[in-house]
């Protein structure tokens, strides 16, 4: 399999310091997060490669970027062996847009109320300049939806139904990589099993490519066949799905196993994980996980360990031996 | 277990509409004990918030209480004046709403906002109120209180802030705590924090809990018994093992069926078809039938099923059915 999404020493920082005048008249120093730092990762033709994580923890940042969205600071992405934000071949960029499209969170805010569903399924298609002819149709189909919901506008369906209608747009391009942000974390338990079932069906169907992005392991589990964790911006352990369930090596990819609640875990007593995500604008020293990490030694405080490859998996834990 | 501390008989709410009347709780009994997680369980628009409102009387009118009892340690708080209904808020029934940002006043530190509930409720000066204060914060696990204690809730991380909020609901120390989704908005580590938190203090004091939220993961983890509810009705009421290891109504088994489990490998979810009726468009007989595979003639006609027509347990006409057979 070759990979489709080639990311390398990805770095994203973003300037959050006041405006220059208080920063002269308050003596601020400038104020730098980096939300990304050095992230590499490949993710190969299609499959479902799941980026997992806390709040602030870069995974929205790396899909953002993937799309184009937002530009890397250092680093890049590489797409079908094309970077976007470096290419100077119009052409080419194009192309490669087209071949790239994302669902998002929230189905209510990301679609325009005042247009017909139509309207939103046929953007992407005239946007590249295709014939929209019977497009809207033969995807709402395709999605679970009535070729008649065509000329509805989106209030009039539920939750569901809506991110069906953004699946539905996301692939009127025919696009090969879709990212996927959070994309049933607003939705009911009942529903988001409809919404990850019509997904994974689509994705064998259609051969196409998921980066998925979520906080939800036990979605991921069910729908990637990759996993990245990240911390503070960086990776901290990578693995296929089964293994990664199976053995987790990082102690923050462990805390994050055990914290999420259990469906068998009745009135289950265990210590509670310790401590939050630290400020990003002044990460901790050596390893970010270390103040809150169970197993840490001095090492951690000083050295920040590299992520190392062992067999299948990558892990950044002084801890864990090859 | 002790004493009942909160009972809720045959509760209807009522919102009047030009269209007619919606009816967003219907018929909801339940008991809660000293000491016991109660934990509600729903989708969205189930009617699970909506009870939990109306039992500390802030339905947003035109909403409004049509019928039935709720007893607190045995006399009706129902339809109460407004003074007599403030009285009780905070001091009896302490409040845990999703959101820890905007249910704490963001221009007052949350020392005072702390004191000035305790001297709300109790008869206590404002020196002692303040080391209440002091002392509620340490006990909910902010790190170096003393020195937080006049800082603002935008200063406070959000499962800081949850934890002020917990401090807040239980400092007049109540013998019930509505929490309504009170780790929806936060992360999974510290998700797990604050359950554990809420688990412990209202262990230690026999505070009774109403735990509102659709995560059957934090309800396995929390609650001592469960209700689940549907389109504003109770479709099953029982202990928290019982229910979710073997549910007895069809929506029961196809919410659980549908929840993914991080213990199973990759397949393919169990997906209950359709999606919940609006309460402008109820069917009739059982809300859950054109959705239920086990459906029949029965199920389609009023009136429908109630736990207490049932086993007490589930509303289901199936349940009765199959237990007559037997």
């Amino acid at each position: 399999m070759s990979a489709l999404v080639k990311i390398t020493n990805l770095t994203r920082i973003f300037d959050v310091s006041k405006p220059w005048l208080n920063r002269v008249i308050e003596r601020l120093p400038v104020a730098l997060l980096k939300a990304v730092s050095d992230v590499s990762l490949d993710i190969s033709e299609k499959t479902a490669y799941a980026l997992v994580g806390e709040s602030g923890s870069g995974k929205s940042t790396i899909g953002k970027i993937v799309v184009g969205l937002q530009p890397p600071t250092e680093g890049s992405v590489e797409i079908e062996g094309v970077d976007l934000a470096r290419e100077k071949d119009e052409a080419v960029v194009k192309k490669i847009r087209s071949d790239i499209q994302m669902i998002f969170q929230d189905p209510f805010a990301s679609l325009n109320p005042r247009w017909r569903v139509k309207k939103i399924i046929e953007e992407p298609v005239k946007a590249i300049g295709g014939n929209t002819t019977g497009v809207a149709e033969k995807l709402l189909e395709l999605v679970g939806l009535s070729k008649d919901d065509a000329n509805k506008y989106p209030h009039e369906f539920s939750g569901g139904q809506r991110q069906r209608i953004c699946v539905a747009r996301a692939l009127s391009s025919e696009p090969k990589l879709i990212v996927c942000d959070e994309p049933t974390s607003a939705l009911d338990v009942s529903v988001q099993a409809q919404v990850l079932n019509l997904m994974s069906d689509l994705k064998d169907r259609l051969g196409l490519t998921y980066l998925f992005i979520s906080h939800d392991l036990t979605v991921v589990r069910h729908m990637a066949d990759k996993i990245g964790v990240l911390y503070l911006g960086r990776l901290v352990e990578e693995a296929p799905t089964e293994v990664i369930f199976a053995d987790p090596q990082h102690p923050y990819t462990q805390m994050l196993f055990d914290a999420a609640p259990k469906l068998d875990s009745f009135g289950r007593e265990v210590d509670p994980p310790k401590g939050e995500i630290p400020d990003p604008i002044n990460p901790p020293s050596g390893c970010a996980y270390h103040p809150r990490c169970p197993k840490v030694i001095d090492l951690c405080k000083s050295e920040r360990p590299e992520l190392k490859e062992n067999k299948d998996r990558r892990v950044a834990c002084h801890l864990v031996q090859n | 277990m002790g004493d009942t501390v909160l009972s809720v008989k045959d509760l209807v709410v009522d919102i009047p509409t030009r269209k007619g009347v919606l009816r967003p709780v219907d018929r909801v009994s339940f008991d809660i004990n000293e000491g016991e997680v109660l934990g509600v369980v729903g989708e969205s628009g189930a009617g699970k918030s909506m009870t939990g409102n109306a039992i500390i009387g802030l339905l947003d009118p035109p909403a409004h209480i049509a019928s039935g009892e709720i007893l607190l340690k045995g006399s009706p708080i129902q339809n109460l004046e407004k003074k007599e209904m403030q009285k009780i808020r905070g001091f009896e029934i302490g409040m845990v709403f999703q959101d820890p940002l905007t249910s704490l006043n963001p221009l007052i530190p949350i020392g005072e906002q702390l004191s000035e509930t305790i001297r709300k409720h109790l008869p206590v000066d404002k020196k002692t109120a303040d080391k209440r204060a002091l002392a509620a914060l340490d006990e909910v696990g902010i790190p170096a209180a003393a020195s937080r204690i006049n800082n603002y809730p935008h200063q406070f991380s959000g499962g800081m802030r949850q934890r002020v909020v917990i401090a807040l609901a239980l400092c007049a120390e109540p013998s019930l705590v509505i929490a309504d989704e009170p780790t929806t908005a936060l992360d999974v580590s510290v998700q797990a924090q604050i359950i554990s938190l809420l688990k412990q203090l209202c262990r230690e004091r026999g505070t009774a809990v109403m735990l509102i939220t659709h995560d059957m993961g934090v309800i396995a983890e929390a609650s001592n018994r469960v209700a689940v509810m549907y389109a504003g009705r109770l479709a099953e009421l029982g202990s928290v093992e019982k229910v979710l290891t073997t549910p007895e109504q069809p929506y029961t088994q196809g919410l659980m069926a549908s929840t993914p489990l991080a213990s199973e490998g990759k397949k393919r979810l169990n997906q209950i078809p359709g999606a919940m009726p609006t309460l402008g468009a109820l069917p009739s007989g059982c809300a859950f039938h054109p959705r239920c595979e086990f459906a029949y003639d029965k199920c389609r006609v009023d009136p429908y099923p109630t736990l207490s027509d049932c086993n007490g347990r589930a509303a289901c006409w199936l349940v009765t059915e199959n237990s007559e057979k037997r």
